[in-house]
């Protein structure tokens, strides 16, 4: 079959694989913004800081079991045990901001829970400074395989699993698509199937209806930042293993394409924000490729501005209606 | 989530009666200024501000002295955003780069293809570039970052109150960026890319006053420049302080009060929401651009690398840190966190590292207490260290109050009275 000309190019397709890839992340951490608002109505600003404690939970299990190549230690499992330790402790951390930093907030004014969240943000990035310092973590991803970063050897998470047209897709990348639309289906099976997913879609719809009904909306509450959170550890460590570095700072800009992507997608909609995240690493892959990096970032602030311009609510969202 | 049942006022006006029993120094003092009309205590402030190069050390003042006026001036600013408005903007450092750029613009040699002097003091009436003395390009700046702030308010403020947090934060981010990458647009360089623009113009009396009433020619060739910074800093601040105090009691501060208590109840009371809003992020930004433009006449150059996020977090828990809305809180709390900032992080970092086992820069870290402080602030003290005692007097006063309200909803904030005493 001929492909038009443009999708016979290979840089083309070579940045819509890294646009996917990062889509995913993205997708993953707009998933927790646009749960907790579609509760809450709260924009959780700690979010992006979540997913960068996630990383670091990552990259903990990471060195203290010996790195990479530890003999003790089959990849798949580290890989796995990273994953789930990151997962449960930004969960937990989630849990623990909600509870200490917003749920006493929730009465305030609109104001003082995202102020709120704006300095626990700062406190998260700031604890990580002062635990692993400003320097770039490595996970050595790259070379996960080799116990010694000087032979620049590729390890086996960036072994080509396929082509597409004569471009190399790594299984790295492979594993985010695949732990990315993995998570995905649990989280939307969880959310239409499950007792305590009818829970959230009744808080989400009407907090003081639930509770009078008897479900107990702290709870549901707690549980769906527990969610999100969980979400974007998964993201956390994902970006380590591609990007192979951590930082503390990593995640304000995330956290900002995350609530890009969440808007993008209309916010308070589940399917929204998986759209929206791939709409926003595609943008960002093609910026960066087409333009040069230093644009992209530019190119993705543009979109969420043209977006609330043109289609505040977003592309799946409905209109929100202000009652008196 | 429903909507919060009280605004700002209400809520503050909570905390405050909770905190009745406890009289500290804060509420001593906070009681004092609410006796004292606003006047009396600018010039008392503008008196003990103005003897302040006498006594602190030269190289002090220049180094933090200007620097802690101009930052309470952007938080001034800032405040008339969030504090009155309550528009949470969290680029607000836009304003400031804005402003800091157009001095650069116009009382530099940026624009070599011209050579335009209009009142330039100290400078080679040959040297090229746009020459426009410094005092009339505090006050462009400030227009033109009035205008700047209408622009980027236009299309964001319809927005809740939110999203509006977000496209801020965005538009922080952009400007610096904007800057950094547009030293070559289409060949044109508008902002010298990430060298930034340098030198910038000083202010100055000239050679007419200066031969007349010995005013100095040139602040930067003066030897006395640190005073004269300074003086002319305090200068402006006072102007800002006393048009906030006539702003805060004219039509549109009240307008933008009730915007932020219920902007649903202002709207239909009659109050042309996005016009009042509009005014806010356009008064805000001029602040701003006026302390932008001083900053880079101070520093005499405009890079990119100033305008960090961080600063507009700085200035917001300054706001938050004195109490939103409160004039000198802005003032108080400015005057904390530049201290913090400059010596008190250093200090304690080193008691803490004398004392304890730790070790520790504690200086580093200085964000993440400016986080803790906010947190704690909301958390703990909501309406900061000297609160505006608006809705005090009126629950004092007996403003009538609450005849539209829901009687249900006045009952139940009865009953969380009654709960919380």
């Amino acid at each position: 079959v001929e492909l038009p000309l443009a999708f016979n190019d290979q840089l083309f397709i070579q940045l819509t694989v890294n646009g996917v890839t990062l889509g995913s992340l993205y997708a993953l951490i707009a998933l927790g913004y646009t749960m907790v608002y579609g509760i809450l109505k709260l924009l959780n600003f700690a979010h992006g800081d979540v997913y960068m404690i996630g990383a670091f939970i990552g990259y903990g299990v990471l060195s203290g079991l010996g790195g990479p190549l530890s003999p003790d230690l089959a990849l798949a499992p580290l890989v796995l045990l990273m994953f789930l330790a990151a997962m449960l402790g930004s969960g937990l951390l989630g849990v623990a901001i909600e509870r200490f930093a917003y749920r006493p907030l929730r009465e305030a004014p609109r104001l003082a829970p995202l102020i709120s969240a704006l300095g626990v943000s700062f406190f998260l990035q700031n604890s990580v400074l002062l635990l692993f310092g400003a320097q770039f973590r490595s996970y050595n991803s790259f070379v996960l395989g080799s116990s010694n970063p000087e032979l620049f050897e590729p390890g086996p998470l960036i072994d080509p699993v396929f082509k597409i047209r004569g471009v190399n897709v790594q299984l790295i990348q492979l594993l985010v698509l695949l732990v990315t639309v993995g998570l995905c289906v649990a989280l939307t099976v969880m959310v239409a199937r499950t007792r305590v997913g009818k829970a959230m879609r009744a808080t989400a719809f009407d907090r003081e209806g639930a509770m009078m009904m008897g479900i107990d909306t702290d709870r549901v509450i707690g549980f769906t930042f527990f969610i999100g959170s969980v979400l974007a550890g998964a993201a956390g460590v994902m970006f380590g293993l591609l990007f192979s570095q951590v930082f503390h700072f990593m995640g304000f800009l995330a956290g900002l394409k995350g609530f890009t992507a969440a808007v993008v997608g209309g916010i308070g909609s589940i399917p929204g924000a998986m759209l929206g995240g791939l709409l926003v690493g595609l943008a960002e892959a093609y910026a960066s490729g087409y333009f040069g990096g230093r644009w992209a970032e530019l190119v993705v602030f543009g979109i969420l501005i043209f977006v609330l311009l043109v289609r505040p609510q977003g592309l799946l969202g409905t209109p929100e209606l202000k009652k008196v | 989530m429903t909507e919060p049942r009280v605004g700002h006022d209400d809520w503050v006006a909570e905390h405050e009666e909770r905190l009745e029993e406890r009289k500290g120094l804060s509420g001593l003092l906070g009681r004092w200024l609410a006796h004292v009309p606003g006047p009396a205590q600018l010039a008392v402030f503008a008196v003990l501000a103005g003897t302040l190069p006498f006594w602190m050390d030269r190289g002090d003042l220049f180094a933090y002295g200007i620097f802690t006026l101009l930052y309470i001036l952007l938080g001034l600013g800032l405040n008339v955003v969030v504090g009155w408005a309550g528009l949470l903007d969290l680029g607000y450092v836009a304003f400031y780069a804005i402003g800091a750029y157009t001095a650069g613009w116009l009382a530099s040699g940026q624009f070599e293809q011209v050579r335009f002097h209009f009142g330039s003091v100290g400078i080679s009436r040959e040297a090229q570039g746009i020459h426009i003395s410094v005092w009339l390009v505090l006050l462009i700046a400030g227009l033109l970052t009035a205008v700047g702030g209408i622009l980027i308010g236009l299309p964001t403020l319809r927005l809740r109150g939110d999203y509006l947090a977000i496209v801020t934060l965005g538009f922080g981010e952009i400007i610096p960026q904007f800057v950094r990458n547009a030293d070559s647009i289409k060949g044109f360089d508008l902002t010298h890319g990430t060298f930034g623009i340098s030198p910038i113009d000083s202010p100055g009396f000239g050679e007419g006053l200066n031969r007349a009433v010995g005013l100095p020619i040139s602040f930067a060739q003066s030897f006395e420049r640190a005073r004269l910074f300074f003086w002319a800093a305090l200068v402006i601040l006072v102007i800002t302080v006393f048009c906030c105090y006539r702003l805060r009691d004219s039509r549109l501060g009240r307008a933008w009060i009730a915007i932020r208590e219920d902007e649903t109840a202002a709207g239909a009371m009659g109050i042309p929401l996005m016009r009042t809003k509009t005014w806010a992020y356009a008064i805000g930004a001029f602040f701003g651009g006026v302390a932008g433009a001083y900053v880079a006449s101070f520093n005499s150059g405009a890079f990119p690398s100033q305008f960090h996020f961080n600063i507009s977090i700085f200035l917001l828990c300054m706001v938050i840190l004195g109490g939103m809305g409160s004039l000198w809180g802005v003032v108080i709390g400015g005057a904390i966190l530049a201290w913090l900032n400059v010596e008190g992080l250093a200090n304690i970092g080193a008691w803490v590292n004398a004392h304890t086992p730790l070790n520790v820069e504690v200086a580093k870290y200085e964000f993440g207490i400016y986080g803790s402080i906010i947190v704690l602030m909301m958390l703990f003290r909501p309406q900061g260290l000297i609160p505006e005692r608006r809705r005090k007097r009126e629950l004092e006063e007996g403003t009538p109050h609450g005849a539209l309200d829901d009687p249900l909803y006045d009952h139940r904030i009865e009953n969380e009275r009654e709960e919380t005493r």
